[in-house]
């Protein structure tokens, strides 16, 4: 006898889970929330469920709860796929937000491009969004935009001859490739390469190659990790004097740390996010970004990052299309996503088309210089 | 000149490293046949416990002790309750354990530390001496007399001292040695607490130039080994200077040839030697004993 009201204790809530779910909209995600990409899932993960967990208290989307489905691939691209067909075959989600690496994201872009659940991205590489793919869209800038910020900063100095050390990982590889894609559109002149291994600890035959390459104006380090750490030291131990630009790459406070004072005077292009309490109030970026770096902070207690703020943007431009669609018929907040106007988030303002499933300009990147070991806005 | 000066430094600087695993490997091949591919793990332990250490406010001398006397503990730990009880399996099985031993330290590394990237301030500043027209970091200066300063110790120790010598007994015969009294499976003990010690100073030298994290163990591990092939498995000389051309080579070659293919042109050298040097630059012909 004891057992039986227990039993349609079970029965009862099943029937009113199953009745729940009628109205809610399935959110699902596939992130690289351990392994080598930790870095990058970790605070997605932590984003997308404080968020939902916001917008479910305020009420839901069109009245309707928000149920996540979260995966963790741990980076590996073959599980993200398998994560993927459950997502659209057994979970039946409306919509996904997800995908932490470039190689996961476009592992899994066949079976939502199939399945027509709209995809938004997390992963940096312009692959992703070129050729535009249906239901495919990303909120990250590219490795492209970053050069090109570079070089815009180096065109406002006429510094046009640059040498580039660039590190042999995919980061470093895939960043210098795009470089060199657009040196032209700026009259960038590269009169010298070097490169490194991801786990080289000393730069300085490389660096005094290139500083003995008469010429060169700027140096630029394409990396990620330690490596441009290293590199940063070892130019300041060489006494180099032309200017070292980063890339968005090292746009963390562990960086400051491991190159110490050497890294007094490097640029580097970064988000908003990164420098959120020292953007001027006249800013229009400074509330989101602001408010997303508290409301991370506070929940979870650790610092925020960038990758984090990916997963905000994607979580509101999707939740800002099925408002405007009124529902969450997978098509119509397809098209909504699609007509995303002046969203403003914290890598910057998105404007996306038909053609254009990313819509970030170059003003989602601020030039940063580090002094006294901290950053500050290059105006 | 200048320029080469520059490579020169950097080359030995990161062949002095090298060359410190490399006798890490020899001491404990010596007395034991092993190869020990955790060797790089306690140079990841010398740098990662110090810089834990100093964070947590102990004073750096200190702090470096303590990671030395970890080191050592893992060392002596690793031989009690790996290598011992394995007694009497094939050289290849007490390898394949040893580098169990490495994934194990690593994995517990990452845990108990972090997976970041960590430094220490220079032991003595970081304002880089020109030497020659060569920028040259005072601690690259540490680092090479550090090296220099073991080597000579441990000579003093090998050829000087009762255990120094029963250590080189066991290495050229153990049963040899078992019948004069020496008890061989302590000195193999030894002989892992002094690796451990030796690859613990390492990272703690090398940390403020080359940084530190839970995983640094794995390619010192290869470098290492790559430089005791070099200079002749087994000889404490050989593994110094094999240590010191592995990393003039990779310098050399990114300064002089192609940064992009450094790593090849050391291994490529290292193959060159060893095909006419199978032994070694310094190694003797093994003579099968019957």
């Amino acid at each position: 006898m004891q057992r039986l009201p227990k039993i349609m204790l079970a029965a009862a809530s099943l029937w009113l889970t199953a009745g729940a779910a009628q109205a809610e909209i399935k959110l699902g995600s596939v992130l690289s929330v351990t392994g080598p990409a930790s870095f990058l899932g970790d605070p997605e993960k932590r984003t997308l469920e404080i968020y939902v967990a916001e917008l479910n208290a305020k009420g839901g989307i069109n009245g309707q709860q928000i149920k996540l489905f979260v995966y963790d691939d741990g980076g590996d691209a073959n599980k993200a796929k398998t994560f993927a067909t459950r997502l659209a075959e057994e979970d039946k989600v409306d919509a996904m937000v997800g995908g932490s690496t470039t190689g996961t994201t476009m592992a899994m872009i066949p079976v939502f491009e199939d399945a027509g659940i709209p995809f938004i991205s997390l992963a940096g590489a312009v692959q992703v969004v070129k050729p535009v793919k249906k239901w495919v869209f990303k909120t990250p800038h590219t490795d492209t935009m970053a050069c090109e910020k570079i070089f815009e900063d180096l065109k406002k100095r006429n510094l046009t001859k640059i040498g580039m050390i660039s590190g042999t990982d995919a980061f470093g590889k895939s960043m210098r490739d795009q470089c060199m894609t657009v040196t032209s559109k700026y009259g960038i002149e590269v009169l010298h390469e070097e490169s490194y291994g991801p786990r080289d600890s000393d730069m300085t035959p490389q660096l005094t190659n290139i500083k003995n390459k008469a010429g060169i104006q700027a140096v630029i380090n394409p990396g990620f990790g330690q490596g441009p750490a290293i590199v940063t030291r070892n130019y300041r131990q060489l006494g180099i004097t032309v200017p070292l630009y980063q890339s968005h790459g090292v746009g963390s406070k562990q960086f400051i740390d491991l190159a110490g004072t050497a890294a007094d005077g490097v640029r580097l292009p970064a988000a908003a996010l990164l420098v959120a309490d020292k953007l001027p109030d006249s800013d229009p970026q400074k509330k989101v970004v602001v408010d997303y770096k508290k409301t991370y902070e506070q929940k979870t207690g650790q610092p925020v990052s960038t990758f984090g703020g990916h997963m905000y943007d994607g979580l509101m431009i999707l939740v800002e299309a099925m408002k405007r669609a009124k529902s969450a018929d997978k098509a119509k907040v397809r098209d909504e996503i699609e007509k995303t106007r002046n969203f403003m988030g914290t890598a910057g303002v998105v404007n996306m088309s038909a053609t254009d499933h990313l819509g970030l300009d170059l003003t989602a990147f601020r030039m940063l210089e580090i002094k006294n070991g901290d950053w500050s806005l290059v105006q | 000149m200048a320029e080469f000066l520059q490579f020169a430094f950097s080359g030995l600087t990161v062949g002095a490293i090298y060359a410190l695993v490399a006798l890490g490997f020899t001491l404990i091949y010596n007395a034991s046949d092993v190869i020990n591919f955790a060797q790089g793990e306690f140079v990841m332990l010398g740098g990662m416990v110090t810089v834990f250490a100093v964070a947590a406010g102990v004073p750096l001398p200190l702090a470096a002790l303590l990671a030395v006397a970890v080191a050592v503990a893992v060392g002596v730990t690793l031989h009690r309750l790996a290598i011992e009880p394995a007694r009497g399996a094939s050289a290849v099985t007490l390898i394949i354990i040893t580098i169990g031993a490495s994934i194990l330290l690593r994995g517990v590394a990452a845990v108990v530390f972090d997976k970041g990237f960590h430094s220490l301030p220079a032991f003595a500043g970081s304002e880089p001496w020109q030497i020659g027209g060569a920028a040259v970091l005072p601690q690259s200066l540490i680092v090479l007399v550090g090296a220099g300063a073991i080597v000579a110790m441990l000579w003093v120790f090998l050829t000087g001292t009762m255990l120094g010598k029963a250590l080189i007994a066991t290495s050229a015969n153990r049963l040899a040695a078992r019948l004069v009294g020496i008890n061989t499976g302590a000195i193999v003990g030894l002989s892992f607490a002094v690796s451990a010690a030796i690859g613990a100073i390492g990272g703690i030298l090398m940390t403020p130039i080359t940084l530190t994290s839970y995983d640094v163990g794995t390619l010192l591990a290869l470098k290492g080994f790559a430089a005791a092939m070099l200079g002749g498995m087994g000889n404490p000389i050989g593994a110094v200077l094999g240590g010191l051309l592995v990393g003039l080579l990779e310098s050399f070659g990114a300064g002089y040839l192609s940064s992009q293919y450094k790593d090849a042109i050391a291994f490529l050298v290292i193959l060159a030697v060893l095909f006419v040097m199978p032994h070694g630059l310094v190694g003797r012909a093994g003579v099968e004993r019957v």
